[in-house]
């Protein structure tokens, strides 16, 4: 049971996943990749954590994702208005991901050989048993990112600042 | 055994699923009647008297009249996404009535049966999710149209939906500090007689109940359909029941946001001298109806009685006036919950 339902989610978030490259309109670009959350947001509850379900939920499919449309509302995007894109801009974009491919599968290299964690605990992705290990075996890492989101936020502002004067 | 007791459970839910859909299909859709009568009486009219005594057929002539109605499509709609909007969007109300308790335990032919589809322990977040979700239904409707006014209204209501879902989330933070939890039966459980949260959380509860307004796309935040700049808003190229949808949907968006005000603030089922367990479980259903009722009313008289703000009056007050004090309040909680306990 539990198997047919991973299959059905991983199945269906790789194929989301390649129409959300695959096609040519941003906008429905973006309603794909929704639909990717969605399926990994079903692999999480899978894995007993659903409050990282919700919060995957909350934040990327309702908000960052909203925020892409709003984006590309704004602009409205269409084949005629795009600017067209040169071959160096493509070499650039196929050079840049490809490098992120490189470090992506150089970091999952030698995945295979880490011990399985144990996940037949149901409590595992409870709010509380998360918190508890957020603000003990992992706050500094917890409290870096926070940084990093507040330096993020801080350029933010001062970009959008800088325009105006 | 175990098996026989499964389907038994599954076939509960699904009896409750269904019995939870038409009851909020049910009152949205007489919401819409008493929203007219509401109007009507504070602008000393009648309102609809002509189908059935006090017009309380209305709703399903309005029903009719909207299948009956021309589906027109424009010709340069995006197709799948024009027809996909209003359904997602009525999908999103309707989930998240699942995880609301609308009472404590009915007994039917000696079974205890929980009046709650699912007691999820992170049920107040996956209100949260869902609420969010609800822009997406606006935002292609408005994009899919081709219309500039569509188009203006879909940015807009994000925009002003990701404001406010800040301060309600807030807002929410503080009572789930002070609660504890975040599962909707237990923070219910906790306001047994009228030990309610409000008693603690009156600023987090102004926060919320504006933010409600503000997410329900109600009046004085209805700048999303804003008639006068905006001819329907985001549903101006929808006709028949795609139209139905959009605004039916909104009905339920207002019973549910009302129905989680009355449970994390208001006590939900439990009110002082009434024992939710009264009638085998009924009193506790009935006093939830009615404070969710109260607060429908408590919508409806606000939309008939306040202007529309501007919208950049809408945007001041959301992120300059809101998100501070709920940040205030949220940081003021948590001291009180680390000086006195709860």
């Amino acid at each position: 049971m539990t198997l047919a339902v991973f299959l059905t989610l991983a199945i269906a978030s790789v194929i989301f996943a390649l129409l959300m490259v695959l096609t040519k309109n941003p906008v429905h670009s973006v309603i794909f990749l929704l639909l990717t959350f969605f399926a990994i947001a079903g692999q999480y509850v899978l894995l007993n954590a659903q409050f990282l379900a919700v919060v995957h939920i909350i934040v990327y499919a309702g908000a960052v994702m909203v925020l892409f449309l709003f984006v590309l509302m704004l602009l409205n995007l269409n084949t005629d208005a795009e600017p067209r894109q040169t071959a160096r801009w493509k070499l650039a974009a196929a050079i840049a991901s490809g490098m992120l491919l490189l470090t992506m599968v150089g970091a999952l290299r030698g995945g295979a050989e880490l011990p399985i964690p144990e996940t037949s605990d149901p409590h595992v992705g409870l709010v509380k048993n998360l918190g508890r290990v957020l603000f003990t075996d992992f706050v500094v890492p917890f409290e870096v990112a926070g940084i990093l989101f507040l330096a993020a936020m801080v350029g933010a502002v001062l970009l959008a600042k800088r325009e105006i004067r | 055994m175990l098996i026989l007791f499964t389907t038994a459970l599954l076939i509960e839910k699904s009896i409750l699923v269904l019995a939870l859909f038409l009851v909020t299909l049910g009152v949205a859709a007489y919401a819409t009647l008493a929203e007219r009568k509401v109007a009507a009486a504070m602008q000393d009219r009648v309102g609809p008297d002509r189908t059935g005594p006090f017009g309380i057929l209305q709703p399903i002539a309005d029903g009719v009249k909207f299948f009956m109605k021309e589906d027109f499509m424009p010709n340069s709609a995006e197709r799948w996404l024009y027809i996909l909007a209003p359904g997602a969007f009525m999908f999103v109300a309707c989930m998240t009535s699942a995880v609301i308790p609308w009472g404590t335990q009915l007994t039917l032919f000696g079974r205890p049966i929980d009046l709650q589809v699912a007691d999820l322990n992170i049920g107040i977040l996956y209100i949260l999710g869902f609420t969010s979700l609800g822009v997406y239904g606006v935002m292609v409707g408005g994009w899919a149209s081709n219309n500039k006014y569509s188009l203006y209204s879909a940015i807009r209501a994000s925009a002003q939906m990701i404001s406010y879902e800040l301060a309600m989330g807030l807002a929410l933070i503080a009572v789930v500090m002070f609660t504890g939890t975040l599962s909707l039966r237990e923070m219910a459980e906790q306001q047994a007689g009228l030990n309610w949260n409000i008693w603690y959380q009156p600023l987090g509860f102004l926060i919320f109940f504006v933010c409600a307004l503000a997410e329900c796309n109600r009046a004085p935040f209805d700048m999303a359909e804003c008639e006068t700049e905006l001819i329907g808003g985001y549903h101006t190229e929808y006709s028949s029941m795609k139209l139905g949808f959009f605004l039916f949907a909104e009905y339920i968006n207002m019973f549910i946001a009302c129905a989680v005000i009355a449970v994390v603030y208001f006590g939900g089922y439990n009110f002082p001298g009434l024992d939710p367990s009264w009638l085998g479980g009924l009193m506790g259903l009935v006093v939830m109806l009615a404070k969710t009722f109260f607060f429908i009313f408590v919508f409806m008289w606000i939309r008939w009685t306040l202007p529309r703000f501007r919208y950049d009056q809408l945007m001041q007050l959301g992120w300059k006036t809101l998100v501070p004090l709920a940040l205030a309040n949220m940081i003021l909680t948590g001291g009180f919950v680390l000086l006195f306990g709860k």
